[in-house]
């Protein structure tokens, strides 16, 4: 078994081994080997990180062995640079979530702990997919944990939120699958995305099919307009659902698009790519807008997601190295950035048990230590130089101005909005005297929550210090992809 | 004089068939309020005709017997094999139920069991429209007695009633219409059939009246729109032991017979009965499902599941013949509606496994209510039951999932564009087919539980629920050698 294959299987490995504990009598015992678990899928993946090669754009750790023969499905993985960072980064994510859920989850611990390593090797498998079947499974068996998640452990109006996360998301998918089919036959029997890559396609074949991934994958990122469901679920959901989704779920739409749209259907990318560009500006300023007049935390930090996300696709359709590397980035960074942003909105919740902004007000007094991390979290959410916000911001802006001026000044005037939104409800939140007693009652962050809080931050400021190291892996890879991209399938 | 290979078609039917007449005369002699003594016996009888039934498989010959009457050939045996198999794993699930309800006074449960189940390998292996039409009636009349087994129950009774009203209808259909195929080619041979249809010298009107009789015929015996109404009813008044049997093993039996019939004797005529099939199976899912949504009752709910789900078997059955070619895309075709059938039962079997797991005495628990919190008191068949509403709403790594693969693969490999439109309605249907799915697993996994006892069972329906479930799961994970075998069998009985 290569190493890809043991990021993948060992945390769902885990994951089953914890289902079938029992009760909650147990649960101590549960932390730790979810711990155990999530920290031995993470370490599994840093020898990816000593092992890649990034001078080629070529796929690597590739295994590939029949699955099911009758259809010619491979069980094919391979990681490239546009792939290579979300392996680590979902496994790091699930190891912060289990220390975020450590006392928070009283109840049914196990099958909490269960769904969250499960969904990490899912989320692992999506990213090194090679085959397009494979991929569709890995894709959407993730929503069966994340619906038990935001189900089971959700907030009040969880069941309306569950659902339309899992309905949302499945209508874009099975277009995608029938889309997938089409390639299969069209491939003449194969669901080899390197075959598909080099599939010649019609006009007409290219824009059906943009848009039947258009449907799996905008819906997923969620692009402007059809992100509807996700402040609605992330409302509802519990703090380690919200900074996954955050954090990875997102991204598959994202790397949905560079994965099968852009290479498969170049020329229907470049056709409607500016309609793209304007979907992701709407975004960009619109939802920045909108996040600016919500009272609910969560909701505002959902869209700014929303806002952030847009900067990503609008990095990939400009067709340059630098948007795409930006986009990749700006994924990385919002990784670590909104998992931050809302697992320390979990903190305050299960203190106060309210996400109302108006609940609170002078929380800096009562919880000095973890006002410092909020501090630092807001300004990476607006993107200071120095943190990772920032990097991929200043990429995609800098591809936008090349792209285009006045795309490049719209994007770049958005930033004002984020930061705007983000300092105000930080000023709101930590800033003044002390508002009520629930405030005043407050502690400061223990040792495990002062744990979470400090791994995402030195993750941050590390990116934003020093991105080399991301930049370095995916150079070949986005180098080669744009090549590809840019020569028409037509004739 | 009968030959060795006329008795090497029919060993297993013989066995079956004997040995249900023994255990109707040995179960006189037994006392026990649960049968264990006709239990064993009868899960023996099965267990040998499925491994004789898959012996034969393996094996692979085709063998005509008796003078063509009744043909053995890989897919018939596999599906004879796969219904044994599932009359077994009703019975498991069914005998705790049963005893607690009174219908294990005598033994009549199995021996009726085994009795159905032979009436499904006399339809699954006939090469005769009159031995389809006995093997038909033998099944049925079983399943009425079934179903009103528990005769002082009014559901029960009333839906007895239902069921054979509206069961001899359809039998009145098909007979009908293989009569006017008799009238039209004289002969009730189905290889001469295809022969004498090949040949163009019947004329097409008398043929496409039977035919019409007979896609009626056989769309109630699938139970799909517009001929479904007995479904719901039945499924739901039968004693939830019966509608286990009913919904299970019977429906490889129907696959077998459109097979049979429609692909083997009639495929001269597919440009017909393409179209009606598809007729019926665009009123299957959208019916289906939409019904499905408004039902409380888990039993019901299943019901209008299952015409959803024919509704799909159906779109495999259509999609064989292409613009009058019969040969390129039909073993493609065929193999993913057997996949298909096939799945559906190994997962309908779980799912009803556990409403009678849950069913105590004197309280049926049937109401999607009744299966609110089912996570806090039992989490493996909560499990066993989301992975099974995951499989049928059409989620990977489910077991499912490959099915409709399989079938949505099999509409757009033949590159019709109203067929690619019938995959995208298809798909679309699955969505709303999800949403009732996505209830119940609410049900058990977010509700709170009404009672907070625990779910205790016999250890025998522990193990055979636990594997059924993981099943689902596990050729989720493997689907390749299933699909193999269907692809195989079905190839070897089109003579490819």
């Amino acid at each position: 078994m290569g190493l890809l294959s043991l990021s993948i299987w060992v945390p769902i490995a885990f994951g089953v081994v914890l289902l079938a504990f029992g009760r909650d009598e147990q649960a101590t015992a549960v932390r730790w080997v979810a711990l155990i678990g999530a920290l031995c899928s993470f370490l599994l993946t840093l020898p990816l990180y000593s092992q890649f090669d990034n001078t080629t754009a070529a796929m690597q750790f590739v295994e590939n062995l029949p699955w099911i023969e009758r259809f010619n499905v491979n069980y094919h993985l391979g990681l490239d640079g546009i792939s290579f960072w979300f392996v680590p980064l979902t496994a790091f994510i699930t190891v912060i979530v289990v220390i975020a859920g450590w006392e928070v989850i009283t109840e049914r611990v196990n099958q909490y702990m269960g769904a969250f390593l499960i969904l990490s090797g899912l989320m692992i498998g999506v990213f090194s997919a090679l085959d397009g079947m494979l991929f569709y499974v890995f894709f959407e068996a993730t929503l069966i944990p994340m619906y038990l998640i935001i189900g089971i452990w959700g907030g009040p109006n969880k069941i309306y939120a569950a659902f339309k996360f899992f309905l949302y998301t499945l209508l874009g998918s099975l277009l995608m699958l029938v889309a997938l089919i089409y390639l299969y036959t069209q491939s003449g029997g194969s669901f080899d995305l390197a075959k598909w890559h080099a599939l010649p396609l019609g006009e007409t074949a290219q824009t059906l099919l943009f848009f039947a991934f258009f449907a799996a994958f905008a819906v997923k990122v969620p692009m402007w307009p059809v992100h509807t469901w996700l402040p609605d679920v992330h409302v509802e959901a519990p703090t380690g659902g919200s900074a996954v989704l955050a954090a990875i779920m997102l991204k598959l739409g994202a790397y949905g698009f560079l994965r099968f749209s852009m290479p498969i259907a170049p020329d229907a990318a470049h056709t409607w790519g500016s309609l793209m560009v304007g979907l992701s500006l709407v975004a960009v300023v619109y939802v920045g807008l909108v996040a600016m007049v919500q009272q609910d935390m969560k909701k505002l930090v959902a869209y700014s997601s929303v806002a952030h996300m847009g900067f990503v696709t609008l990095g990939f359709f400009i067709f340059n190295d630098l948007g795409v590397s930006g986009g990749l980035v700006q994924m990385i960074a919002h990784g670590f950035v909104s998992g931050a942003m809302f697992l320390s909105i979990g903190v305050l919740y299960d203190r106060v048990h309210s996400r109302e902004i108006s609940s609170y007000g002078g929380v800096v007094n009562t919880m000095p230590k973890f006002a410092a991390f909020g501090l630092f979290f807001a300004m990476a959410n607006c993107g200071l130089p120095g943190t990772a916000g920032f990097v991929g911001e200043w990429m995609v802006i800098l591809g936008a101005v090349k792209f285009n001026f006045w795309v490049g000044f719209a994007s770049a005037s958005a930033l004002i909005f984020g930061a705007a939104y983000t300092l105000w409800m930080f000023k709101r939140v930590y800033l003044g005297p002390v508002v009520n007693d629930d405030v005043k009652a407050l502690t400061d962050i223990n040792a495990r929550e002062f744990l979470m809080l400090a791994l995402l931050a030195i993750a941050v400021l590390a990116m934003g210090l020093y991105p080399k190291p991301f930049t370095d892996v995916m150079d070949v890879s986005v180098a080669e992809l744009l090549k590809h991209v840019a020569i028409s399938k037509l004739n | 004089m009968i030959d060795t290979i006329s008795w090497i078609t029919v060993y297993p039917e013989i066995t079956l068939m004997v040995m249900a007449c023994a255990i109707l005369l040995i179960d006189l002699g037994v006392k026990s309020p649960l049968r264990g003594l006709t239990y064993v016996l009868t899960m023996l009888t099965l267990a040998v005709v499925a491994v004789a039934e898959a012996h034969l498989a393996v094996a692979g010959q085709t063998y005509y017997g008796f003078g063509n009457m009744v043909v053995s050939d890989a897919m018939g045996n596999w599906l004879k094999c796969f219904a044994a198999i599932a009359v077994m794993v009703s019975l498991v699930y069914a005998r705790p139920y049963a005893a607690h309800r009174d219908m294990l006074r005598g033994g009549e449960l199995f021996t009726l069991n085994m009795l159905a189940l032979l009436g499904m390998f006399v339809m699954i292996s006939s090469n005769n429209l009159l031995l389809t039409y006995m093997g038909l009636e033998l099944l049925t009349l079983s399943s009425y007695a079934l179903v009103a087994l528990r005769r002082d129950n009014v559901a029960a009774t009333e839906a007895a009633m239902k069921y054979f009203v509206l069961g001899a209808m359809a039998s009145g259909f098909l007979l009908y219409g293989m009569s006017m195929l008799y009238g039209a080619t004289g002969t009730l041979d189905i290889t001469q059939l295809f022969k004498s249809i090949s040949s163009g010298q019947v004329r097409p009107d008398v043929l496409v009246f039977g035919l019409v009789f007979i896609v009626a015929g056989l769309a109630f015996k699938l139970g799909v729109v517009p001929f479904h109404m007995w479904i719901p009813d039945v499924y739901q008044g039968a004693p939830t032991a019966v509608t286990l049997m009913i919904g299970g093993a019977p429906k490889l039996a129907a696959f077998a017979i459109c097979i049979r019939l429609l692909v083997e004797g009639l495929r001269p005529l597919a440009s017909d009965w393409q179209q009606m099939l598809m007729v019926l199976s665009v009123g299957s899912l959208l019916i289906g499902n939409l019904a499905a949504i408004a039902q409380t009752n888990l039993k019901r709910m299943l019901a209008f599941s299952t015409i959803s789900q024919m509704g799909f078997v159906l779109l495999g059955l259509m999609s064989g013949v292409v613009q009058g070619d019969a040969v390129t895309f039909a073993a493609n075709a065929y193999s993913s509606a057997m996949f298909y059938v096939v799945t559906y039962v190994l997962t309908t079997l779980a799912t009803f496994g556990v409403i009678l797991l849950l069913s105590r005495e004197g309280f049926e628990s049937e109401e999607i209510s009744d299966f609110a919190g089912l996570n806090q008191r039992s989490p493996l068949y909560a499990a066993v039951m989301a992975t099974c509403a995951f499989s049928l709403a059409g989620i990977p790594p489910m077991v499912g999932f490959y099915a409709k693969l399989s079938v949505l693969q099999a509409l757009v490999v033949s590159g019709e564009t109203i067929y690619l439109g019938m995959a995208v309605f298809a798909v679309l249907m699955s969505l709303i087919g999800a949403f009732y799915y996505l209830r119940l697993v609410k049900v058990m996994y977010f509700d709170e539980p009404i009672t907070a006892t625990t779910v205790n069972a016999p250890a025998d329906v522990r193990v055979v629920l636990s594997i059924n479930g993981a099943l689902v799961l596990i050729l989720g994970l493997a689907p390749g050698g299933l699909m193999a075998l269907c692809a195989a069998s079905v190839r070897q009985m089109l003579g490819m």
